[in-house]
C-alpha cells in the first residue's frame, strides 16, 4: 500500500492517487494555525472569558500571517460552554480583532468536536469556491463558564415579566420555592444517562479489556511527546502567549509511571453494579483535566494563499462525522469515529497503512485505546462496522507523536484547532524531510455519541 | 509620555514657581510628525571665510527644501522673530586662527534661537595626513559643538555633521545628516558629531516616507523600544517583521498587528537565526533591507558576585546573536539574495562610557560599537551600511525599574535635562536606515540627550 501511494504521489502532486480530489472541487489547504496555551481550569485564565480568548487567538494568527485589514471569507467557531450573551461569539470576535470587520462569521458547536466540524465547514465552502480563505477554531473556559439559574426560578421569572398586572406578577413570583434559588453549574454529564463521560468511558474501557498499564503508558507518553515538542520550538509558530502564560500548564515534563500508577481512579464507580463487574482503571492522570483556552487554523485556496504569499502546510482531503447508539448501551459513547473512519478511508481509497501519523483525541488515554483496539477486532470490525475484517493495526509510534490533550489540556471546542495546526505542521515537516507526500488522519471524540475525523495530507 | 517633574514645571502655577525659583526645567521636546515643518523657523547658514563656497552650497540645499535661509546674522538679530536654526559651516577651516568670525556670528545669535531649535555645525573629519594646524582646527570643532550643546536651552540642540574622505558639503551624507539633525527627528540627539563619508546614493526627493516598499526585521519588537521602533519604521513607509523570543509572543502579536507587519517568534540565539529571519523576510514580503538588531537584556551583578550564567547570557543575546546573524545576512548578500542592506544595532551609552554593576552588559555593548565598525565595510561591499545607536537614559520598563533617586539623577545629568522616548530612539534608528544615511557607516550615533556621561 505504501509503495502505491509513493508512485502515485509522484505522478502528480496535486492529486497522489487514492485521495483524489472530488471532481469539479479545488483544493482546500492548511496555510497555519495558531492557540494561545492552554491552562488548567481555575489558573491563569481564571477571569478570561471565551471572546478574550478567541479573539486572542485570532490576533495571534493575524500577527503571524500579516492579516491586519484582511477581508477573509469567513471565521467560523465556537464554544461548548457557552453564555447566553455570546449569541454572536465569534463574529464580535472578528469585530474585536485586526481582521477586516467585513469578515463574516458564524458560531457552530459539536461538542469537542466543534473546531474539526468548523474547518470541514469552511474546507467545504472553499473546496467549493463560495470563499477563498476562512479561520475556523473554537474557544472553551470552565473557569467563565456560564451559570444558570434553576428550571423552577427560570419560569417563575418568565411567567412574571410575562405578566400584565402588579398582582399577576407577584403571584407568578410566589412560585418561587427556596429549592429553586440554587444556582446550576453547567454538566457535562450526558442528558440522556445522566452518566459522566468518564463514567460512559469506564464502561467502554472494561468492555475492551484495556488495562490501567496501558491507560497510563499512554498519559505518560503524551506528556513526553508534548514537553518534547515544546522544548524543540515545535509550537513556536503555532502558540501566542496569553496573559503571560506560555506554555501549557497541565504538561508535566516530569512526570512518570510510578506518579500515575499512584493515582487513584476516578471514573468507574458503575462498573461495580454493571452486568460485567470489574475494576475502575481511570484516574486524573489518564483523563484529561478541564482546561481552559482557544485555537484558530487558517484554511484557504491554493491561489489564495500565492496571492498572500503565505506557506501551504497541508492539503485538508476530506472528512467524515459519524454518530453511534450509546443510549441503549449498544456501543461506548466515544466511539463514533471508529465507525467514521473505516467510511472515510474506503471514500479516499487509503488504508490506515497509508498514514505517517495518527492525531486521536485523548479525551481519555483509554479511548485512544479503545479505538486502536476496536479496529484492530476481526469480529467488532464485521459486525459493528460492515466491514469483511479488522480494519488494521495502527502502528502506535505515529500516533499522538507531539502530545494530544491528555497533556496539553482539552478546552473543549479549542481541541480540534489544536490537532490540525499540529497535524498539518508534521505531515509539511515530514515531507520536506522525505520528499515524499506525508498524510495524517485526525479523529475527535464527541459528546452526545457524536465523532468527527478528517484527514490532511502534506501540500 | 513625558516624566511628571518636566509636566510639572512646564505647566500652570508649578511653571510659574519654577520659573521663580530658578529651577531647573526640562524642555518638552518637539517630537516629529508627518508633515510637520522641518524646522520651527528660518535658517541662518554661516562659516568662515574659507568655507563661504560650500556654505552657499548647503544654503542652496536648504533652500530646496523650502526652509526660510538667511545668511546675515545682523539682519536675524534685527528680526523680532526667533531664528529656527543656525548651521556654521567649517568645513575650509585651515587654522585655529581662522573661525574666530564665524563662531562669533554664531553666539550673537543663540538669543535669538527659538526653543526646539538646532545648532549644526558641518566640518571636515581630521585625518592622519592634515598639517598640525590643519588638525588642530578640525579637532577644535569637535568639542566646540559639544560646548556649545551644553549652552543651548529649551529643548535646542546642537549637533555636527564631520565630513570625511572629501564628502562634498552638499553630498547626499552630508545634507542627509544636516536634515536629520535640524528636524524634530532628532529631538534627543544632542552634542553629537556625526561621521559622514562619501556615497553614490541620490539625495532624496521626498522626505515623507523615507521606507516606503522596503521591508525591515526588528528584534526584540515585543515592547518598549523595539515597539517603538517597529511603529516608526512603519511610518516611514516600511513592511517590518517584528521578532522577538517565543515567550515574548503577546506583545509581538500586538506591535505585529498595530504595524501591519508579521509577527515572527524567534529566539535570536537560535543557531540559524538569521537564515530564518531572512526566509520569512523573503517568503513572505519579497525582500530584506532592513535589520534592527534590538534585542538585549541586562543582568546586573557586581562582577566579584558575577556567576557564568549572567555573563554567558548577556553575551549571547547582546552581541554573539547579532554576530551570527550578520555573518548569514553576509553569506546572503554574497548570493544575491539581498543588497543594500542596512543593519542598525543598539549598542548603549553604557557601552562607551562603562556601568557599575553592568560588566557583563557594558562589554556587550561596547562589542557592538566595535561590530559594527568592522560589519560596515563588509556590508559596503554589497551596497549596504552597518551603523549602532547607544541610547542614554530612555524612559522604559527596563528603567522603570530603578530605585527613584538613582533615576532621577540619571534623568537630570544631560543637556536636555530629561530622559528620551523610546520614539527617539527608533527616529534615529529609522534615519541611519533611510536612503539619506548611505554616506552614514560603521558609525555608533548618541541618543542620549548629552548625558554627561561618556565620552
Amino acid at each position: 500500500m505504501a509503495t502505491r501511494s509513493t508512485a502515485a504521489a509522484t505522478a502528480s502532486r496535486k492529486a497522489p492517487k487514492g485521495t483524489t480530489a472530488a471532481p469539479g472541487l479545488r483544493d482546500a489547504v492548511v496555510v497555519g494555525g495558531n492557540r494561545i496555551p492552554f491552562s488548567r481550569a481555575g489558573k491563569r485564565y481564571a477571569d478570561a472569558s471565551n471572546q478574550e480568548m478567541f479573539t486572542a487567538a485570532l490576533e495571534g494568527l493575524v500577527a503571524r500571517f500579516g492579516l491586519q485589514g484582511e477581508r477573509l471569507g469567513e471565521v467560523v467557531g465556537g464554544a461548548v460552554l457557552k453564555h447566553s450573551r455570546d449569541f454572536n461569539l465569534v463574529r464580535e470576535c472578528v469585530l474585536g480583532s485586526s481582521l477586516s470587520p467585513q469578515t463574516p462569521a458564524y458560531d457552530l458547536q459539536q461538542a469537542c468536536a466543534t473546531g474539526l466540524e468548523a474547518a470541514i465547514a469552511v474546507a467545504n465552502k472553499i473546496r467549493l469556491g463560495q470563499v477563498e480563505s476562512g479561520v475556523a477554531g473554537g474557544t472553551d473556559t470552565v473557569s467563565d463558564a456560564p451559570i444558570a439559574v434553576s428550571e423552577g426560578l427560570r419560569r417563575a421569572l418568565l411567567a412574571a415579566s410575562h405578566a400584565k398586572t402588579l398582582q399577576q406578577r407577584l403571584k407568578a413570583l410566589a412560585r418561587i420555592r427556596p429549592g429553586d434559588l440554587k444556582p446550576l453549574t453547567p454538566a457535562t454529564d450526558e442528558p440522556r444517562t445522566g452518566l459522566s463521560m468518564g463514567e460512559h468511558q469506564a464502561v467502554t474501557t472494561a468492555r475492551w479489556g484495556i488495562t490501567r498499564e496501558a491507560q497510563d503508558e499512554v498519559a505518560l507518553a503524551s506528556h513526553q511527546n508534548l514537553a518534547r515538542a515544546w522544548e524543540s520550538g515545535f509550537f513556536d509558530d503555532l502558540v501566542t502567549p496569553f496573559r503571560g502564560l506560555t506554555r501549557d500548564d497541565n504538561l508535566r515534563p516530569d512526570t512518570s509511571a510510578e506518579k500515575l500508577a499512584a493515582l487513584k481512579p476516578v471514573f468507574g464507580k458503575s462498573l461495580a453494579t454493571s452486568g460485567t463487574p470489574a475494576e475502575p482503571t481511570m484516574t486524573a492522570g489518564n483523563s484529561t483535566p478541564l482546561t481552559d483556552g482557544a485555537s484558530a487554523v487558517l484554511l484557504a485556496s491554493r491561489d489564495w494563499a500565492a496571492e498572500h504569499d503565505l506557506p501551504v502546510l497541508a492539503r485538508f482531503v476530506d472528512a467524515e462525522t459519524a454518530a453511534v447508539d450509546f443510549v441503549h448501551g449498544h456501543e461506548g459513547l466515544l466511539m463514533a469515529p471508529v465507525h467514521a473512519v473505516p467510511r472515510l478511508l474506503a471514500r479516499n481509497g487509503l488504508t490506515l497503512e497509508d498514514f505517517d501519523f495518527f492525531e486521536i483525541h485523548e479525551a481519555f488515554a483509554a479511548t485512544v485505546l479503545t479505538t486502536l483496539a476496536a479496529w484492530e477486532d476481526d469480529e467488532y470490525c464485521r459486525t459493528e462496522l460492515g466491514l469483511p475484517g479488522a480494519l488494521g493495526k495502527v502502528d502506535r509510534s505515529r500516533v499522538n507523536v507531539n502530545g494530544s490533550s491528555l497533556a496539553a489540556g482539552h478546552p473543549f471546542a479549542a481541541t480540534g484547532g489544536r490537532i490540525l495546526a499540529t497535524a498539518a505542521k508534521l505531515v509539511a515537516q515530514r515531507a520536506a524531510e522525505t520528499g515524499r507526500p506525508a498524510r495524517a488522519l485526525v479523529s475527535v471524540c464527541a459528546a452526545g455519541g457524536l465523532g468527527a475525523t478528517a484527514i490532511l495530507e502534506s501540500a | 509620555m513625558t516624566d511628571s517633574y518636566t509636566r510639572l514645571v512646564n505647566t500652570g502655577i508649578t511653571k510659574t514657581l519654577a520659573k521663580r525659583l530658578g529651577l531647573p526645567r526640562p524642555a518638552v521636546l518637539r517630537r516629529y510628525a508627518p508633515g510637520q515643518p522641518l524646522t520651527v523657523g528660518p535658517v541662518l547658514v554661516l562659516s568662515d571665510a574659507a568655507s563661504k563656497a560650500d556654505a552657499d552650497r548647503v544654503a542652496q540645499a536648504l533652500l530646496a527644501w523650502d526652509l526660510d535661509v538667511r545668511r546675515d546674522p545682523v539682519e536675524v538679530r534685527a528680526d523680532p522673530g526667533r531664528l529656527g536654526a543656525a548651521v556654521l559651516v567649517l568645513t575650509e577651516l585651515a587654522t585655529p586662527q581662522d573661525a574666530s568670525e564665524a563662531v562669533l556670528a554664531t553666539g550673537s545669535v543663540l538669543r535669538k534661537l527659538a526653543p526646539q531649535g538646532r545648532v549644526v555645525t558641518v566640518s571636515r573629519a581630521r585625518t592622519a595626513e592634515d598639517s598640525p594646524e590643519l588638525a588642530a582646527a578640525r579637532q577644535g570643532v569637535d568639542a566646540f559643538c559639544r560646548s556649545l550643546a551644553k549652552e543651548l536651552r529649551a529643548g535646542a540642540t546642537g549637533n555636527g555633521v564631520v565630513l570625511t574622505d572629501g564628502a562634498a558639503a552638499d553630498s547626499t551624507s552630508a545634507l542627509g545628516a544636516l536634515r536629520f539633525f535640524l528636524s524634530a527627528r532628532s529631538a534627543y540627539v544632542d552634542g553629537q558629531l556625526l561621521e559622514v563619508g562619501p556615497t553614490d546614493a541620490p539625495l532624496p526627493t521626498t522626505w515623507d516616507r523615507p521606507l516606503e516598499g522596503q521591508v525591515a526585521a526588528v528584534t526584540g519588537a515585543a515592547r518598549g523600544i523595539g515597539a517603538a521602533i517597529a511603529r516608526t519604521l512603519a511610518r516611514d513607509g516600511a513592511t517590518v517583521v517584528c521578532v522577538d523570543v517565543p515567550a515574548a509572543g503577546e506583545g509581538l502579536a500586538r506591535t505585529a498587528n498595530a504595524v501591519r507587519g508579521t509577527a515572527l517568534q524567534l529566539d535570536v540565539t537560535a543557531p540559524d537565526a538569521g537564515a530564518r529571519l531572512l526566509e520569512h523576510a523573503r517568503a513572505r514580503h519579497g525582500r530584506l533591507d532592513v535589520v534592527v538588531h534590538n534585542a538585549g537584556i541586562t543582568r546586573d551583578k557586581l562582577l566579584a558576585n558575577m556567576d557564568a550564567a549572567r555573563w554567558d547570557s548577556v553575551v549571547a543575546v547582546n552581541v554573539a546573536s547579532q554576530l551570527r546573524i550578520n555573518a548569514q545576512l553576509l553569506e546572503a548578500a554574497e548570493r544575491g539574495e539581498v543588497s543594500g542592506l542596512r543593519v542598525v544595532s543598539l549598542a548603549s551609552t553604557s557601552g562607551l562610557a562603562g556601568n557599575r554593576g553592568q560588566t557583563n552588559y557594558s562589554f556587550t555593548k561596547a562589542g557592538v560599537v566595535g561590530h559594527t565598525a568592522a560589519t560596515g565595510p563588509l556590508l559596503a561591499a554589497h551596497g549596504g551600511t552597518a551603523n549602532a545607536v547607544a541610547p542614554g537614559f530612555i524612559e522604559t520598563d527596563m528603567t522603570r525599574a530603578i530605585p527613584f533617586a538613582t533615576r532621577e539623577v540619571a534623568r537630570r545629568l544631560s543637556s536636555l535635562l530629561q530622559g528620551g522616548q523610546p520614539v527617539d530612539v527608533a527616529e534615529a534608528i529609522a534615519f541611519l536606515a533611510s536612503p539619506a544615511a548611505a554616506g552614514v557607516n560603521g558609525q555608533t550615533l548618541r541618543v542620549c540627550g548629552q548625558n554627561m556621561v561618556g565620552r
